[in-house]
C-alpha cells in the first residue's frame, strides 16, 4: 500500500470520497471521510464486529477500569441500537490486563490470535499502552487507546496505535496555562509524581504559562512509592501564588487532605488536575478546604446548567446522576474526565470502519488509513464531550478543556478553552511508517 | 520554609511514620519470631482491617468517633477469626514448612484481595477521623489525629510488651519461640500457641490499619507496602526483640523523613533504602538480635 | 569437571525429550499459544536462574527483579540510545547482570537467612528506584519500546513469531543444559552441601563464601540473559519489571514447579501462566458480569496445590515416585 504521505494537518473541508478512491490512493493526502459519511459498503456478512477491550479489571487501575467498562458497554448498546457498524452488530470481548504492561502485551496477542477480534481498544494506563504497543504493531492490529498520555503523540510508538477519543496531557496542560496566569497567579509551583506521567506535566506546562507572563518558581516531585506527603510541602517556595497539583493512585486523597492540613485557609491558590480525584467524592471528609479552588476537567463531572442534549443523553446512557456518581450507588463516583473517551473512541472506530468499508481482519491496513483520513469530529451524540480536531500525523485528537471551581462541594465549569489553546506542532509522522 | 521548621516537620512526619511502622511490624514480628514462617499475607490482614473499618464506620451514623471506636473493636476480631481459620485450614496442614508456607500465603493473599475487590470494590475510601483538629504551628498546620497515632502506637506497644514479658501467655510464647521441641516436651501445646500467635499477629495488623485509615484510605491493594516495610523493620530490629523493632521503626521512619530534606525525593528514597540495607550488611543479626537460629 | 559426561542416560533422555517436545510444539500450537510459549520460555530462564540460588544453594532472595532488569535495561538502553546491534546489546545485558550480581553478592552474602532475604529485597528496591530516578533516559514506569527495525539479528527478524520462538527455545535449551551440568558438577554438589549444612561444608575445607558468590553471579547472569532476551524479542522495557512483584514471581514459579529440580521452573512458569489465562477465560464465559477476577481462582488453586504437593509439583513427584528426577 502506498505510504508516502505529504502534508500535515489535513485540510478541513473536503468532499466525500469513496472506498474505491481510498483503495486506489491508499493513504494519499487529502482524503477524508466527513462525519456522516456512512454505510457505503453493504456487507455480505452480519457477523458481529468484534472489539477487544483491554480492561484494567484488577491492579492499580481497577477504579478507572470499572467505569471504562461501563461506558464501553453503554456505547456498544447505543451503536447497536442505531444499526451497528455497516449494519453489523458490535461485540465487545473483554480481557483483564491486570494494569500490567507484560500482561497487556499478552492480551493484545490473545485478541489478535485467539479471539480474532478486529481491533483492540480501551487502555488507560500509560505503561500498559507502551508495553502493549509493540505487540499491536507486530501483529498489525489497530490499537485505539484512551489514555491521555503523550506517548502516542510523541511518535515513539507505531503506526497501529491511535488516540483519537481523548486529548493528550501535553495539549491539556498547554490549554490551561494562560488561564491560570491570567486568573490565579503568576508564580506557580508544580507538585507532580516523579515518573513519566508527572514529568510530562513538568516539561509541557511551562511554555504557554510563561508566555502568558507566568513563572514556575518551584518543582516538587513526589516519589511514586509515597503514601504520605506532608514532608514535601516545605519545598514549596513561600513566594508561590498558585500550587499546581496532579497525583494519581490510591494515595491522592491523602495528598489533598494533607495539603489542607498544612496550609489551612491561608495558603496559595490551588489548581489541580482532576486525575487526583477521579472516582473520589469531592464532598469526602477532609476535602472541605478544596472549596473555591480550581480543577482541570476534560468533561464536567457534575451536570452543568448549559449541558448539551448530547451530554445529557450520554450521562443517562452510562448511568451517572447529576453529581457524576452511579445512579445505583451515589458513593460510586465516576471517572468522568477520562471515561467519555471510550464512548467517543468506539464511535470513531465505527466511523473509520464504515469509511474503509471494513469487512474483516484482512482490511486492518485499510482501517488504519481510513482512521488517518479523519480530520475532525463534530460535537453531538457520538462526541458528547465536544468537537475535536484529529492530527493524523501523530494519531492524536485535540479537544476543548474545562477549568472548574469547587463551589458547595461541587465542580462548576468557569472556563472552557478553545481547541487551538492546546494544539502544538506535530513532532512525528506515523503516516510515513510502513503498514 | 526556613531550615529549622522544615527539619521539625520532617521529624514529626518521621515519628508518625515510625509509629505506624512499629505497629504494623509488631504483628509480623510475633508471627515470624515465634513460628519462623514468612507470612506473605500479613499485609492483606492489614488491608482487611482497613476495609472492615470502612465498612463498620460507614454503617454507623452519629459522631464519627462512634463508628471509629466500633471499628477498632470489630475489625480486629473479624480479622483474627479469618487468620485463625486460614492457619487451621492451611498452614497447619503444610506443617509450617517454610517454602510451602510462602506459596500458601501467596494463595491466601490472592483470595483476600479478591474478596476485597468483590465486596468492597477498587476505590480508595476514607474513614472519618474520630476527631478533627488542626494544630497550628507558627510555620505550618498539622493534624492532631496524626500525633495521636503516635500515642496510640505507644500504648499498643506497651500492652504487647506487658503481654510478652509479664504474663504466662507471654512466657509460653517465648518458650515456643526459643525452642519449640523443648517446649513440647514441657507440655506446652505448641500447635495451639501457633494458632493463637498467628491470629494475634493478624489482629495487631488490623488494629494498626484501623488507626491508619483516617490518615490513609482503605484500598484493596494497600497491603503491599506495609508488608515490605514491616519485614524490613522486623529484621533490622533483630528477631524477637520488641525494643529492636521500635528502634528500627524509628531509624527507618526518621531517616526517610530527614534525608528527604537534603536530597531530591526519589534520590532520598534511594539513599535511605541503601543506608538501611547497609546496616544489615554490616550487622546481619539486626540491631538487637541474637543471631538467627 | 563440568560437562554432561556424568549424566545417566535417562536423565539426558528426559531433558532432550523435553527440548524435542518444545521444538515439536512449534508446529502444532495455535498462534496465540505459540506466541505465549515464546514468552514463557524466556521467563522460565528467569526462573531457572532463580532456582540456581534458591533451590540448589538455599539462599532465598527477594530482589531478583534487579538482575532481570539489569539485562532488560542493559540491552534495551544500548539499543534505544546507542543503536547497538542485537548481539552487542545482549552482551551488554549479560555484562550488566554480571557486574550487578558481583557487587550485590559481595555485600548481601555477608548475611544469611532472612537477613539475606531482606537485604536483597532492599537492593532490589534501590534498583527499581534507579529506573525511575533516571527517567530522562528510561521514561520510568511508562517505559520505552524498541522498533521492529532495531530487533534484527543479521538476516533473522526477531519480531517474526517463528524466529522468536526458536530464539527463545535456543536460550532456554542452553540455560537448561548449563544448569544441569552445573548442578551435577562438583560446584553444584558443594552448593547443595551448603544448602544442607553450611557449617559442616566449611569445616570440610570448602570456601563457602566463594561458592555462594559463584552461585549468585551465575544466577544473576542467567536472570539477566532472560531480561535481555525479553526486551530484544518483545520490544518493551519499563520499571514495572524491576518492581518487587517480579522478584516474587520467580520464587512462586520455582516453588510451584519444584525447587531444586531442573525442569520445575519451566513447569511452574507454564502452570502459573495458564492458571491465570484459563481463569480469565472461565470467568468471561461463565460470569461476565460478576465482580470477580482471576485472583480468587488462582488463590484457591495455589492453596490446594501446596496442600497436595508441598514441595511443588516435581519436588513432590520426585519424593514419592520418581527418585532419579534431577
Amino acid at each position: 500500500m502506498a505510504d508516502k504521505r505529504t502534508s500535515l494537518l489535513l485540510p478541513k473541508k473536503q468532499g466525500l470520497t469513496r472506498r474505491g478512491a481510498l483503495k486506489g490512493l491508499g493513504a494519499a493526502a487529502g482524503i477524508m471521510a466527513a462525519p456522516g459519511f456512512v454505510r457505503y459498503a453493504q456487507t455480505q456478512s452480519s457477523e458481529p464486529i468484534r472489539i477487544g477491550f483491554q480492561a484494567h479489571r484488577t491492579g492499580i487501575g481497577a477504579a478507572y477500569g470499572r467505569w471504562y467498562e461501563r461506558v464501553t458497554m453503554a456505547a456498544t448498546q447505543a451503536i447497536n441500537d442505531a444499526g451497528g457498524i455497516n449494519g453489523r452488530p458490535l461485540e465487545i470481548v473483554t480481557e483483564d490486563d491486570g494494569t500490567d504492561p507484560k500482561r497487556g502485551a499478552e492480551v493484545v496477542e490473545k485478541f489478535a490470535n485467539q479471539h480474532k477480534t478486529d481491533v483492540v481498544f480501551g487502555t488507560l494506563f500509560s505503561h500498559v499502552v507502551v508495553g502493549s504497543a509493540p505487540a499491536a504493531g507486530e501483529l498489525k492490529i489497530p490499537y485505539y487507546v484512551v489514555s491521555e498520555g503523550y506517548h502516542v503523540a510523541s511518535g515513539s510508538l507505531n503506526r497501529y496505535v491511535f488516540q483519537p477519543g481523548i486529548t493528550d496531557v501535553k495539549a491539556q496542560v498547554r490549554a490551561v496555562g494562560p488561564w491560570i496566569a491570567d486568573n490565579l497567579g503568576k508564580k506557580i509551583t508544580l507538585v507532580f509524581p516523579d515518573y513519566a506521567f508527572g514529568h510530562d506535566h513538568r516539561d509541557k506546562f511551562p511554555e504557554r504559562y510563561e508566555a502568558a507572563g507566568g513563572q514556575v518558581v518551584g518543582l516538587v516531585p513526589i516519589p511514586p512509592t509515597e503514601t504520605s506527603f506532608t514532608r514535601y510541602f516545605p519545598q514549596i517556595p513561600s513566594e508561590t501564588e498558585v500550587i499546581y497539583h496532579v497525583m494519581v493512585g490510591p494515595g491522592v486523597l491523602t495528598f489533598v487532605k494533607e495539603l489542607g492540613e498544612f496550609y489551612g485557609s491561608s495558603g496559595p491558590k490551588l489548581f489541580g488536575f482532576l486525575d487526583s480525584l477521579e472516582a473520589v467524592d469531592i464532598a469526602s471528609p477532609g476535602l472541605e478546604f478544596l472549596e473555591g479552588s480550581h480543577f482541570w476537567e476534560a468533561m464536567p463531572r457534575y451536570l452543568q446548567p448549559d449541558a448539551s442534549d448530547a451530554a445529557k443523553a450520554y450521562r443517562a446512557a452510562v448511568g451517572i446522576d447529576d453529581n457524576g456518581a452511579s445512579v445505583n450507588d451515589p458513593k460510586d463516583v465516576s471517572t468522568a474526565s477520562h471515561m467519555f473517551g471510550c464512548w467517543e473512541t468506539l464511535h470513531i472506530i465505527k466511523q473509520a470502519m464504515e469509511a474503509a468499508g471494513y469487512q474483516g481482519p484482512a482490511d486492518r491496513a485499510k482501517l488504519v488509513e481510513a482512521t488517518e483520513a479523519l480530520t475532525s469530529f463534530a460535537a453531538g451524540a457520538a462526541h458528547p464531550q465536544g468537537d475535536k480536531v484529529f492530527n493524523a500525523k501523530i494519531h492524536q485528537s485535540f479537544g476543548h478543556q474545562h477549568v472548574s471551581q469547587v463551589v458547595d462541594g461541587k465542580l462548576n465549569v468557569v472556563h472552557t478553552t478553545s481547541i487551538e489553546d492546546g494544539m502544538y506542532e506535530a513532532e512525528a509522522d506515523y503516516t510515513t511508517m510502513p503498514l | 520554609m526556613a531550615f529549622g521548621p522544615y527539619f521539625f516537620l520532617a521529624t514529626l512526619e518521621g515519628l508518625v511514620m515510625a509509629a505506624v511502622l512499629a505497629l504494623t511490624a509488631l504483628g509480623l514480628s510475633l508471627v515470624f519470631g515465634v513460628m519462623r514462617v514468612v507470612n506473605v499475607a500479613h499485609g492483606e490482614f492489614f488491608m482487611l482491617g482497613a476495609v472492615l473499618a470502612w465498612a463498620v464506620a460507614s454503617s454507623i451514623s452519629g459522631h464519627p468517633a462512634l463508628g471509629f471506636l466500633a471499628a477498632l473493636v470489630i475489625s480486629p476480631l473479624v480479622v483474627g477469626a479469618v487468620a485463625l481459620a486460614s492457619e487451621r485450614l492451611v498452614l497447619k496442614r503444610v506443617n509450617y514448612n517454610p517454602e510451602a508456607t510462602i506459596v500458601a500465603t501467596i494463595g491466601i493473599l490472592y483470595i483476600l484481595q479478591q474478596l476485597a475487590l468483590t465486596f468492597y470494590g477498587p476505590d480508595a475510601r476514607p474513614v472519618v477521623a474520630p476527631f478533627d483538629y488542626r494544630i497550628r504551628f507558627p510555620w505550618f498546620g498539622y493534624s492532631a489525629y496524626k500525633l495521636s497515632v503516635i500515642a496510640a502506637s505507644a500504648i499498643v506497644l506497651a500492652a504487647t510488651w506487658y503481654l510478652l514479658s509479664r504474663t504466662k501467655i507471654g512466657l509460653i510464647m517465648r518458650a515456643t519461640q526459643f525452642d519449640a521441641e523443648t517446649a513440647t516436651a514441657f507440655g506446652i501445646p505448641v500447635d495451639k500457641v501457633y494458632a493463637g500467635v498467628f491470629a494475634l499477629g493478624a489482629m495487631l495488623a488490623a488494629v494498626a490499619a484501623v488507626l491508619i485509615v483516617p490518615i490513609q484510605q482503605a484500598h484493596y491493594l494497600m497491603g503491599h507496602d506495609p508488608l515490605l516495610l514491616s519485614f524490613i523493620v522486623v529484621i533490622i530490629g533483630g528477631l524477637g526483640s520488641l525494643r529492636g523493632t521500635i528502634v528500627a521503626a524509628l531509624l527507618i521512619g526518621l531517616s526517610d523523613g530527614i534525608i528527604s530534606v537534603f536530597f531530591s525525593p526519589t534520590l532520598a528514597k534511594i539513599i535511605a533504602t541503601m543506608a538501611v540495607a547497609l546496616v544489615l550488611v554490616f550487622r546481619p543479626q539486626g540491631l538487637f538480635g541474637v543471631s538467627a537460629r | 569437571m563440568m560437562g554432561l559426561g556424568n549424566l545417566s542416560g535417562r536423565v539426558l533422555a528426559l531433558h532432550l525429550g523435553v527440548v524435542a517436545l518444545l521444538f515439536a510444539l512449534q508446529f502444532v500450537l495455535p498462534a496465540y499459544h505459540h506466541g505465549i510459549m515464546a514468552r514463557i520460555l524466556v521467563l522460565a530462564v528467569f526462573a531457572m536462574g532463580y532456582n540456581l540460588l534458591f533451590g540448589y544453594t538455599g539462599l532465598l532472595s527477594l530482589g531478583h527483579a534487579m538482575f532481570f532488569s539489569a539485562g532488560l535495561y542493559g540491552a534495551g538502553l544500548t539499543v534505544y540510545h546507542l543503536d547497538w546491534s542485537v548481539p552487542a546489546a545482549f552482551a551488554a545485558g549479560l555484562a550488566s547482570g554480571l557486574v550487578l550480581s558481583t557487587v550485590v553478592g559481595f555485600l548481601a552474602l555477608r548475611t544469611t537467612g532472612v537477613a539475606f532475604l531482606i537485604v536483597t529485597m532492599m537492593f532490589g528496591q534501590v534498583a527499581y528506584l534507579f529506573t525511575l530516578y533516571f527517567g530522562d533516559w528510561t521514561r520510568g514506569e511508562e517505559g520505552l519500546t524498541l522498533s521492529q527495525a532495531a530487533r534484527q539479528l543479521g538476516p533473522l527478524d526477531l519480531t517474526d513469531p517463528t524466529t522468536r520462538y526458536f530464539a527463545a527455545l535456543a536460550l532456554f535449551t542452553v540455560v537448561l543444559f548449563v544448569t544441569l551440568a552445573l548442578v551435577r558438577a562438583p560446584f553444584g554438589r558443594v552448593l547443595i552441601a551448603i544448602r544442607e549444612n553450611e557449617e559442616r561444608t566449611r569445616m570440610l575445607g570448602y570456601d563457602t563464601f566463594r561458592n555462594k558468590l559463584g552461585a549468585t553471579i551465575g544466577s544473576g547472569v542467567i536472570c539477566a540473559a532472560s531480561g535481555a532476551a525479553y526486551v530484544l524479542l518483545f520490544g518493551y522495557f519499563g520499571s514495572s519489571f524491576a518492581a518487587v512483584q517480579y522478584s516474587i514471581l520467580p520464587l512462586l514459579w520455582v516453588l510451584v514447579g519444584g525447587a531444586a529440580t531442573t525442569l520445575g521452573p519451566l513447569l511452574g512458569t507454564v502452570l502459573m501462566f495458564y492458571l491465570i489465562d484459563l481463569s480469565n477465560d472461565l470467568l468471561n464465559s461463565r460470569f461476565p458480569d460478576w465482580d470477580v477476577s482471576y485472583l480468587g481462582i488462582v488463590g484457591v488453586a495455589l492453596v490446594l496445590l501446596i496442600l497436595f504437593f508441598p514441595k511443588g509439583l516435581l519436588g513432590s513427584i520426585r519424593d514419592r515416585w520418581v527418585r532419579w528426577l534431577p
